[in-house]
């Protein structure tokens, strides 16, 4: 089948999770010829030749001034010139908030099946199959498109492992996405004030919960994080508090992480909080509460005051990354 | 102003979630249904805009079975004017796509000038409906909707993205909204909201009332079922030992067992 992967940019520079949508759209293409990638945006045209040897022949490049600030409108435009132009069976991306955005746009323009979010994923005669979480995490459903003539189709982030398929030459290809009707204008796109990894890329976490007690104690989660290059998560409770502000939240009413390693402090495990976590590779929990629901999903746990553990896990990690 | 918000019924979080025999699908026996909690955000910031213009009207809409009227209801004694279900009786496996359809088909019957709904469902957590629907109308739209502020006919709306991100955007109405949680917060509905959501107008109707012929809503998206995620082998948990040894324990088994550090 042809596969066209919406390769994401942000500010210039190519979102690791592109990788991996890139080696699912090789594995489902099956060779070169029949994987295709699109860059939107501003100077995107400079971006294609990183692409080389990720499994596409052809790079679209919708490479515009008027795309310089991420745009629904000009940005689905500019995917669906490159769906017109190489045709593809199924459009693959990543469930962020850009592939969020896009694809539904599309999915409805064409009248295509969505399916969003799979942490699995094969092809099915035109279209795939594979399955995604549902209900907070409760059960998984396999699903499928049926019959659609164009399949639009999101992976979750940090599940699928990224390997360069060293096959594709990435020629990059421009294409013209067509003017918005001005009826949606992006004034700005303010900065976040972290550096680092948002938590739904975030490969390693650690998260507080209410025993956090305030928002300065965070500081003992940060000097750990700093440590091992991790992000710092909270809980609703946490937020709820004041702690933490609500873009740090894990779970229901706030964000899905999947990392390889989450460490939970303070978290007693509440069916919201897990449902944004449970599928962490490895979950280390530390609660003074040796019946803590948390301790339930932990590959590993302490029952234990977080306010000593941590500082001497810091101390550990330091030691052995040295 | 006629301002619509779309709601769906999803399970309460604390629900269990039990398999039939085949695995086709979900027992609803133990389900209790509650309004998806982000479209809570949104018939908040519906109401807040008519309480702010001073006039106009809130319609709480809903696509699906006969349990969603109850919840329509509860946006109604939220302070929603009038409620409209569109019966989902024999398309209970509609898709997203056929989904958006039925209501692009009801935000047209309606004469909407602006829409409100949550940024996702809780059940299938797909961001689909609102966004499909936007551009079946040719409008533009904004899902995680953190911050709403309308000017005449143009709306300043703020979204949040990854990163703690903002991007920040103007515009035109008409316009379909997806609610964040930070937008704002939901009001209780009072004794006599509840009192009187009972004798507000309530419209039932069928796809093809809004104008929507049912045939052409087969699921081009389907789920053939249903499995339990796997069990995690059980953990080890530590207690009791002095804390110095139980960290050396776990750092050691992150690094020679998991291996992630």
């Amino acid at each position: 089948m042809k596969v066209l992967v919406f390769v994401e940019q942000r500010d210039g520079k190519i979102k690791s999770s592109a990788h991996e949508a890139l080696t699912v759209g090789f594995k489902l293409a099956g060779s070169s010829a029949n994987l295709a990638a699109v860059l939107v945006g501003q100077g995107v045209a400079g971006l294609s030749g990183q692409l080389a040897g990720w499994g596409a022949d052809t790079v679209y490049t919708a490479d515009s001034a008027d795309l310089s600030l991420y745009n629904i409108q000009g940005y689905s435009n500019g995917v669906e010139a490159a769906i017109k132009a190489f045709s593809p069976d199924v459009v693959l991306g990543v469930a962020s908030p850009m592939g969020r955005d896009v694809f539904p746009r599309l999915a409805a323009r064409m009248d295509g099946a969505i399916l969003t979010d799979l942490t699995s994923i094969e092809a099915a005669g035109n279209g795939v199959q594979g399955t995604k979480p549902m209900y907070s995490g409760k059960c998984i459903a396999d699903v499928a498109t049926d019959g659609a003539k164009i399949s639009f189709v999101t992976i979750r982030q940090n599940v699928f492992p990224s390997s360069k398929a060293e096959s594709g030459n990435a020629t990059a290809t421009p294409v013209t996405a067509a003017a918005g009707d001005g009826k949606i204008k992006t004034i700005e796109i303010r900065k976040g004030k972290s550096a680092k990894p948002d938590l739904t890329e975030a490969s390693l976490i650690i998260s507080g919960g209410r025993a956090m007690g305030n928002s300065e104690n965070f500081k003992i989660l940060a000097d750990c994080a700093d440590v091992i290059g991790a992000t710092i998560g909270a809980s609703r409770a946490a937020v709820d508090s004041g702690y933490a502000t609500h873009d740090m939240q894990v779970g229901q009413t706030g964000k899905t992480v999947n990392p390889n390693l989450y460490i939970a402090c303070g978290i007693s495990g509440s069916i919201q909080h897990m449902a944004g976590m449970r599928t962490s590779k490895v979950i280390v929990a530390v609660n003074t509460d040796k019946d803590a629901p948390i301790f339930g999903v932990a590959s590993y746990g302490i029952v234990g005051d977080l306010f000593k553990v941590v500082p001497l896990l810091t101390e550990q990690f330091k030691t052995l990354l040295k | 102003m006629k301002i619509l918000v779309l709601i769906k019924q999803t399970p309460d979080t604390e629900s269990k979630i039990r398999l039939s025999g085949d695995g086709k699908s979900i027992e609803q026996g133990d389900i209790k249904y509650i309004i998806n909690p982000y479209d809570e955000f949104a018939i908040e910031e519906g109401l807040k805009l008519k309480e702010k213009l001073g006039s106009g009207e809130v319609v709480i809409a809903s696509f699906g079975g006969e349990t969603a009227k109850e919840l329509i209801v509860k946006g109604l004694a939220m302070g929603g004017d009038r409620g409209l279900l569109i019966s989902n009786a024999g398309l209970e496996g509609a898709d997203s796509l056929a989904i958006a359809k039925v209501l692009t088909g009801a935000i047209k019957a309606e004469k909407a000038d602006v829409v409100f709904c949550g940024k996702q469902a809780i059940d299938d957590d797909n961001m689909h409906v609102g966004t499909m629907a936007a551009e079946m109308l040719g409008w533009p739209h904004v899902n995680v909707v953190t911050k709403f502020d309308l000017n005449g006919t143009t709306a300043r709306v703020e979204r949040e993205v990854e990163g703690g991100k903002v991007e920040v955007y103007d515009v035109t109405l008409p316009a379909i909204f997806g609610a964040h949680k930070s937008l704002n917060t939901p009001r209780y509905a009072s004794l006599p909201g509840i009192m009187k959501a009972k004798k507000k107008p309530f419209d039932l109707k069928t796809p093809g009332d809004v104008g929507v012929d049912p045939s052409t809503l087969k699921a081009k998206a389907v789920i053939k079922g249903y499995k339990y995620p796997p069990e995690k082998p059980k953990g080890q948990i530590f207690a009791g030992e002095p804390v110095e040894v139980m960290v050396e324990k776990v750092v050691k088994l992150l690094r020679q067992e998991a291996k992630v550090i």
